[in-house]
């Protein structure tokens, strides 16, 4: 049932004797941490949304000087998308029971995601070194505020990735079963992608400054 | 209204409701500490936004004590009056109002009322208290840096936050940018969990429109705070990196004695927008939880259902998301374009009427009830004329051609305490005095209760009426001192001291609040369960307090919405929500 519909209801002339609410139709909820996960997101997307509104504010100003295009923030790309693609897998290998295809799938997008923030702190200092410091220029200070944004919330989501690795050894050492491990990796993987489609506006962006 | 006295009707057991799996602590640390039962989190938040809340008191009185009697304090000089304007607000606005509506009351309401036994994540609820009382610490800590704390007012305004001249900019202004920070990391944590509590814990039958009005608005609230806290964390990272990194995000070009300074063509105006757009939803984080704190106890004290109660949820939702599109009547003299002004003149004007009708339909709840003037419901009354009045000169300020002459002078600081000072705070007494009994399973003193009644409700009026005339002959608010004028007469001065006295009476009434509070906890008239006969499930549970898990073996099963007062054909005026219709007489 819709929200809309809900707020349509007349609670005063309801019959009590039905008993209506969440519980009696338990199966349309969707678990607490994927929900949990939503509003994250959506957290997530206005910080992100604010930065980029103001990122575009402070185009228009006359003393805009772009950084320049670095081949490693392509290579980074690159291999966000690997890992995003590595974390599907193991999503994939949840549903197909497959204990060692989830874990090579979480290794290796874990892995690929330290390796893309390793990159982007070369990026960093590539750009210092080009003598593109934060306080010359404002688009040098996005550059260096919207990609630390962004690799802050990789850092988070290496914890939840951590956790769920930890999850994995526990279910392998026990023999226990790869439903526990699955909504987790299901919502490591949103997250993922996510983030994945967040820095693909930013650098578009980037980009086209 | 539904008829109570249903015959023949089939009650589905609560035994098919599923359980989930409680946390349960297992020494004094980890239930009294690091609890994760969201009624001791709530009692930590409270605890913590009350003290916090006195430091904001005290440096009131101080405020006042320099503009009721000017040359008078040596310790007060005009650095130190800044920075107590500055952590007064900051500190009222954020880290008491917020935190105790939301990280109170929401923590300790919400599950009982809905009929869960905890928050949904109680070990990222645990986390998010400890966040809070670190970003509360690191604030408290800027007082006592080099320089102090920051004295930019409390809206922080860039160039003048992070430039020469203004106290506080070497730690201070680092420390309140670190510490909101902090708090937006805790509130987040806290914010999911309310939000996920309600749509996904509410026990069977709590339909979303049978929830009581208090949750509707805490909920909304917390939606609100999830959303416009952003625009606060976005700025704050960019303040802090133009002071620490010397980037140019908010600072412009500037000559600093007669040189060019390092920044180049930064906007100060960004800085504004991304503020008021955290900054006019704030007002809303705030009155939300109070509207549906109103209209609860209202309800219960007058024996009488709530008037309206689907415009009132459409009501809150509306505002909610009209909230989102007034900001910019903060800045009618920042120099943003006319026609913005324009737009948001119109906006500000609409987001009266849903508030409007809660203020209809709180007095209609009133008209014929059977009121019993009880303490909660005096505040309640009090805050309806409050905010009245506070929304009244609202409407006056959000029309631009009042609102430039008016612009930062006491009438300003007049109309957003009435609005979002004394207002919410009146409604804090109400819930502290209606829910104590539940909390403690004690009265508050009668007797003393009403002494703080009637000196907290009269004393504020005769704090801010006056400060509206104020406001009139042109008295600027900041100012250290006001000096000689050619337009401020000299009657000013003296109804100033008047005003100063005022407060620090207002003030004494707090510290018998606070007296009666510490009292009644270990002498107060024993309540009982639910003393008030309310309907809400809150007032249901096995034992009063409510224990760890809030309800006994089984969960409630919700039959009715939350305002079943002196239905016709039943023997009592009130019949709870989790009352089978087979067992009402």
């Amino acid at each position: 049932m819709s929200i809309l519909n809900e707020l349509i209801k007349k609670p005063w002339l309801a019959d009590p004797s039905q008993i209506e609410g969440p519980q009696a139709s338990q199966s349309s909820f969707m678990p607490n941490r994927k929900l949990g996960l939503r509003v994250f997101l959506v957290v997530v997307t206005v910080i992100f949304s604010l930065s980029i509104i103001a990122y575009g504010d402070r185009m228009l100003f006359a003393n805009w000087k772009p950084m320049p295009e670095t081949w490693v923030l392509w290579l980074n790309t690159g291999i966000l998308i690997t890992s995003g693609i590595a974390m599907q897998w193991a999503k994939i290998n949840t549903i197909r029971d497959n204990i060692v295809g989830v874990r090579d799938g979480l290794v290796f997008g874990g892995v690929l995601t330290i390796a893309f923030l390793i990159g982007q702190l070369y990026a960093w200092e590539q750009m210092v070194g080009l003598g593109y410091y934060a306080n010359l220029n404002t688009a040098n200070a996005f550059f260096y505020m919207l990609t630390g944004l962004h690799g802050i919330h990789m850092l988070g989501g290496l914890v939840a990735w951590a956790r769920s690795m930890l999850k994995l050894r526990k279910i392998s050492q026990l023999d226990g079963s790869i439903a526990d491990v699955r909504l987790s990796v299901e919502l490591c993987t949103t997250y993922w992608h996510y983030l994945l489609l967040i820095w693909l506006v930013m650098f578009t962006l980037l980009l086209l400054s | 209204m539904s008829n109570g006295a249903i015959e023949d009707t089939q009650v589905i057991p609560a035994a098919e409701i599923e359980e989930v799996e409680l946390y349960h602590a297992h020494s004094f640390i980890t239930k009294w500490v690091f609890s994760q039962d969201a009624k001791i989190i709530a009692i930590q938040y409270s605890t913590t936004a009350i003290l916090i809340g006195l430091v904001g008191l005290v440096l009131s009185w101080l405020m006042r004590l320099q503009l009721g009697y000017p040359d008078t304090f040596s310790f007060i000089d005009p650095e130190s009056y800044l920075q107590y304007v500055t952590m007064h607000g900051m500190i009222m606005v954020v880290y008491l109002l917020t935190a105790l509506f939301l990280g109170g009351f929401g923590n300790y309401l919400i599950p009982l009322m809905v009929g869960a036994r905890d928050m949904v994540f109680p070990y990222l609820n645990m986390l998010s208290f400890w966040t809070y009382l670190l970003a509360t610490l690191i604030l408290t800590a800027s007082f006592f840096v080099p320089g102090g704390a920051t004295g930019a007012g409390w809206t922080l305004y860039p160039p003048q936050a992070i430039s020469e001249g203004t106290p506080g900019i070497n730690g201070g202004i680092i420390l309140m940018l670190v510490s909101l920070t902090f708090f937006i990391i805790g509130f987040t944590m806290g914010g999911l969990n309310y939000v996920v509590t309600v749509l996904q814990a509410r026990t069977r039958g709590m339909s979303l429109m049978r929830m009581p009005l208090t949750v509707w608005g805490i909920f909304v609230a917390t939606i609100l705070a999830l959303l416009a806290f952003p625009a606060l964390l976005v700025a704050s990272i960019m303040m802090t990196f133009d002071k620490l990194l010397g980037t140019s995000f908010f600072m412009p070009e500037m000559l600093i004695q007669g040189e060019i300074g390092p920044n180049e063509n930064g906007s100060p105006l960004l800085f504004q927008h991304l503020f008021w757009f955290f900054g006019h939803p704030e007002v809303y984080i705030v009155a939300l939880p109070a509207f549906g704190v109103v209209s609860d106890i209202i309800s219960t004290h007058a024996r009488k259902n709530i008037f309206g109660y689907r415009m009132m949820v459409w009501a809150i939702v509306g505002i909610g998301g009209l909230s989102f599109i007034v900001w910019a009547h903060h800045m009618y003299v920042s120099g943003m374009n006319p026609y913005f002004g324009f737009f948001f003149a119109t906006t500000t004007l609409i987001i009266a009427v849903p508030t409007a009708l809660k203020l209809y339909n709180w007095v209609f709840t009133l008209y014929k009830g059977n009121i019993h003037l009880t303490i909660p419901m005096l505040f309640c009354v009090a805050f309806i004329l409050t905010f009245l009045n506070g929304g009244i000169t609202g409407l006056f300020l959000g029309n631009v051609v009042v609102d430039i002459p008016l612009s930062d002078t006491m009438f300003v600081v007049a109309h957003f305490h009435m609005v979002m000072g004394i207002a919410p705070v009146l409604v804090i007494f109400a819930a502290i005095y209606h829910w104590f009994p539940l909390m403690s399973g004690r009265f508050l003193n009668e007797f003393w209760g009403q002494v703080h009644f009637w000196v907290t409700f009269l004393g504020s009026y005769l704090v801010y009426f006056p400060m509206h005339y104020l406001g009139f002959v042109g008295v600027p608010r900041r100012y250290y001192e006001i000096g000689e004028t050619s337009f401020v007469p000299e009657s000013a001065a003296t109804l100033n001291e008047f005003i100063t006295i005022m407060v620090l009476i207002v003030g004494v009434a707090q510290i018998i609040f606070i007296i009666n509070i510490i009292m009644s906890i270990f002498n107060g008239k024993l309540a009982g369960k639910n003393p008030w006969k309310a309907t809400t499930l809150e007032w249901q549970t096995e034992t009063t307090p409510p224990g760890h898990g809030n309800f006994g073996k089984e969960l409630p099963i919700c039959y009715r919405w939350a305002y079943e007062y002196s239905p016709p054909g039943v023997k009592t005026d009130f019949v709870p929500q989790n009352l089978a219709p087979d067992k009402i007489k």
